[in-house]
């Protein structure tokens, strides 16, 4: 059936209406949906709203490193070797010529010297290395201290633990591929990381070297683990927890107008696109001018590994140095079974300790919702201070983190410091498990104050710096009440009912059944939890507040037209047009 | 061209027999034997008694200068529970009064875990004079020269080979505390192995031949004085190559690059994520107006 288009009225006026021909634009469209039908889905998803906040941009730090990995990753393995046959080198490089190396670093060498862009191209990619992991961790900070890891998004929570955990990984076998100095050292210590776990160590340590450390294989094999299996795990588990964000929909700060229902934002395109866009290209040129003028990572200074070598400054690249911090600080324990040694100076910090923090990472926001026993769903973020006993649980693990960071380059701080090295140590021995608790504490009773001062704006106003004085010589500074804007968005959060322990039901007797202790536990948690918590003040409470404001106002009003000069800004006049200090 | 050799050789076999002939051949033979001598003797000969001398006047700076801990002959001090105040200079040799004080290392201003390096405080009379003096004390390595840690006539590939050579050596025996390129490295309670890039190579080639402080001695069985020369051929060919990779971040490894990803890196894409949020389209855009 068709129509005759000049038989039918091109508009309702005098004309009659057609379609106008589709352009060029149209017609590649239809032609794609009609093979594709995509259409529906992307007119959907090109009109998904994004809330705007700069702290929401720092996991796009990541996903965009991410990109640039890939981009000069691949460059890199077309020239890269990844073996350990023997070779000679005849390369640039003056002062290795006619060394032996294995066929990786010398490939290496050549990426760095004899390729084109090639060292650009292996600095850029380590640079990005680090600048990933280390806009992962910065936005799991901002994940945790604004409550967005809270029901629905504990699933994301552990994938982006998985992607930082790989992430490490990851660095790790990428740093080790070069064949270095740096990168044998740092395979070697890995080995006796391995063997230093009871009974598997030593078979896992054969698995993977394929026999005795460092044999042929290890290189080849961390090779494909680099390139080929991790990538594709980091490369599904990053669409996953994107999937789950246009799932959840983005969280973002409550406000007027913004509730747990909705999303207060931009749409992808065009607003969103554009500045994700551009922010690739700001990662990209970050990443390309550290790439081109700061040095790192300068493997033709460290020489072809050689087991009998080493260098001042081994360390790892910063995401593993905690953990080297722990095995630097760690007492020389051994323990000798029936001819055993089971060193704990090894395992204990570098095969345990790792595991534990891990694991408590992962846990944290299950432990959270079982102590606090919420299973709301949350879309508004909270700020840090009106979790106070969340923050500083991250600002204790943060500044264990730390410490350990430190005590991870403890001869650099030693040499730059001129500090001793053994004194360092005995410090940070002691500060690992000091330093928590009182950061724990002081960041805990920081957020409560900052929720006073919140509760004092919210009921008494802000300070104007205006000070009266009384006829009786009394000098007081004026409040003036917050917008009513700002008031909503203080108070747009839940008032933390400290529980009440349920009555337990009695049997045919009268005789209280027994609480599970973890039940008891579990009170005893949430009520240290939420103490000293400053709640939002009620309806009544602010009703009151504002009562006493305007009676206050109404005895400053006795001193209206006596007021000295200034004092018509006080917030009850209309000073339009006036300056506070005349025309001088 | 035979013509004329054989007739000027007849002119001078002519006179071979004149009355002068014997006194010539003499005299000629003396010249020869004593140029000969001056050419290939060794330099001390000559100045044998100016040593003496300039070992007096070092006695004399010593005395006031280095007495007070390592004794008035240079025997050393030690204090009643045992411990060194200073150790004897008996057969140190010149090379470490020159090193030591060269470096301003010695006289030590305050006893401590290392003696640092400063300005010195002699002249290089007074420490030639100073190291003559603890040279008489015993037989020890003497202060090097010139010759001995420089490249100076060798072919290109020669000079090649050398800081190669010198580059495995250096790699093998140094970086272990002095770091890879030679940045320093951290000693146990306070020491430190230091920074030797820039040091002059007379200072570098006295510390692997005497062992300064913590430092092990490389002695000539140990350590050829020729490899000596190629461990400062390479630490200077790392000194004179162009900075491949760009600003070296101090040369200390990955912490240094850790420190630099943190704060220049990330510190600088969070001030562009700051930005990019601060502009957007909005609906409302209040400026605050400074007057």
């Amino acid at each position: 059936m068709s129509i005759d288009m000049n038989k039918v009225a091109t508009s309702n006026t005098t004309s009659a209406a057609i379609p106008r021909k589709p352009s060029k634009v149209g017609a590649v469209a239809t032609w794609v949906d009609d093979r594709l039908g995509l259409a529906t889905s992307m007119k959907k998803q090109i009109r998904k709203v994004f809330p705007d906040h700069w702290s929401f941009m720092l996991g796009e730090i990541a996903l965009w490193s991410f990109v640039v990995l890939l981009l000069t990753g691949v460059f890199l393995t077309l020239w890269f070797t990844p073996s350990m046959g023997e070779v000679q080198y005849n390369g640039s490089y003056d002062q290795l010529r006619g060394i032996h190396m294995s066929e990786a670093y010398a490939s290496s060498l050549k990426l760095s010297f004899d390729v084109r862009g090639g060292l650009l191209m292996r600095q850029m990619h380590h640079w990005s290395a680090m600048l990933f992991v280390a806009a992962m961790m910065i936005h799991l900070l901002r994940v945790f201290f604004t409550g967005a890891h809270r029901k629905p998004r504990e699933l994301n929570w552990v994938i982006g633990c998985l992607l930082l955990l790989l992430g490490t990984l990851e660095g790790f076998t990428g740093y080790s591929l070069p064949d270095d100095l740096l990168s044998g050292t740092g395979i070697r210590a890995a080995d006796g990381f391995m063997k230093s776990m009871p009974v598997v160590g030593t078979y896992m340590s054969f698995f993977l070297f394929g026999g005795e450390f460092p044999g042929e294989a290890i290189i080849p094999r961390l090779f494909t683990i680099h390139v080929l299996l991790i990538p594709g795990l980091l490369l599904a588990l990053i669409a996953a927890h994107m999937l789950l964000l246009v799932y959840h929909k983005h969280t973002q700060w409550p406000g007027p107008g913004r509730t747990e229902q909705n999303v207060v934002g931009y749409p992808m395109l065009p607003v969103y696109a554009a500045k994700a866009g551009g922010f690739f290209f700001i990662v990209f040129g970050v990443t390309a001018m550290m790439g081109g003028l700061l040095s790192i990572n300068p493997v033709w200074k460290f020489g072809p590994y050689d087991p009998t070598k080493v260098t001042a400054g081994s360390q790892p690249d910063w995401y593993m140095g905690w953990p080297d911090g722990a095995l630097r600080i760690m007492p020389g324990i051994e323990s000798h079974f029936w001819g055993h040694t089971l060193s704990w100076n090894v395992f204990l910090p570098i095969i345990v300790l790792p595991g534990l923090m891990f694991t408590i990472l992962l846990l944290l926001p299950f432990i959270e919702a079982w102590v606090t026993g919420d299973k709301r769903e949350h879309h508004l973020l909270q700020r840090p201070r009106n979790a106070p006993t969340r923050t500083a649980t991250m600002v204790a693990l943060m500044t264990f983190y730390g410490l350990m960071w430190a005590a991870g380059g403890n001869d650099i701080i030693a040499i730059t410091l001129h500090l001793s090295i053994n004194q360092i140590t005995y410090f940070l021995r002691g500060a690992v498990f000091i330093g928590p608790v009182v950061a724990f504490l002081i960041t805990r009773r920081w957020c409560i104050s900052l929720q006073r001062h919140d509760e004092g704006v919210l009921l008494h106003g802000y300070e104007t710096g205006i000070i009266m004085r009384s006829p009786e010589g009394g000098y007081t500074e004026k409040h003036l009440p917050i917008s009513p804007a700002r008031a909503y968005t203080m108070t747009a959060r839940d008032r933390e009912e400290v529980p009440v322990l349920e009555t337990l039901e009695t049997d045919e007797n009268g005789v209280p059944k027994k609480r599970s202790p973890l039940a008891g536990l579990r009170y005893r948690i949430r009520t240290l939890m939420y103490a000293d918590n400053i709640q939002k003040p009620t309806a009544e409470e602010l009703e009151a507040a504002q009562h006493h404001a305007e009676h206050e106002h109404d005895l400053q009003a006795a001193l209206d037209g006596h007021a000295a000069d200034g004092h018509q800004f006080d917030g009850h006049h209309a000073v339009e047009g006036e300056t506070l200090r005349g025309d001088h | 061209m035979v013509r004329f050799l054989n007739r000027s050789a007849g002119r001078l076999s002519r006179h071979r027999r004149g009355p002068l002939a014997g006194l010539v051949v003499m005299l000629l033979g003396l010249l020869m034997t004593g140029g000969l001598y001056a050419a290939f003797a060794p330099a001390q000969a000559g100045s044998a008694e100016s040593d003496t001398a300039l070992a007096a006047k070092g006695r004399q700076l010593f005395l006031v200068g280095c007495a007070t801990c390592h004794g008035q002959n240079g025997e050393g001090v030690r204090t009643q529970d045992g411990n060194q105040i200073g150790p004897s200079l008996v057969g140190v040799g010149a090379a470490a009064v020159d090193f030591q004080v060269g470096t301003g290392r010695m006289p030590m201003a305050q006893p401590g875990q290392q003696a640092p390096q400063k300005t010195p405080v002699y002249s290089a009379d007074e420490i030639a004079q100073l190291a003559a003096y603890v040279a008489s004390l015993g037989p020890g390595p003497a202060i090097p020269d010139e010759s001995q840690y420089s490249l100076a006539g060798l072919t290109a590939a020669e000079r090649e080979a050398a800081i190669v050579r010198g580059g495995q050596i250096f790699l093998t025996n140094c970086t272990a505390c002095h770091n890879f390129e030679g940045s320093g490295g951290a000693m146990p309670r306070g020491g430190y192995a230091p920074k030797i890039r820039g040091v002059e190579p007379k200072y570098i080639y006295e510390a692997m031949l005497t062992g300064p402080q913590a430092m092990d001695t490389f002695s000539n069985g140990n350590l050829p004085p020729a490899e000596k020369r190629d461990v400062i051929a390479y630490l200077q060919s790392l000194e004179t190559q162009p900075a491949y990779g760009g600003f070296g971040l101090g040369g200390l490894g990955p912490v240094s690059e850790g420190l630099f990803a943190w704060l220049v890196g990330l510190g600088a894409l969070v001030g562009f994520a700051v930005w990019i949020a601060a502009h957007t389209t909005r609906s409302e855009k209040k400026k605050v107006d400074a007057t």
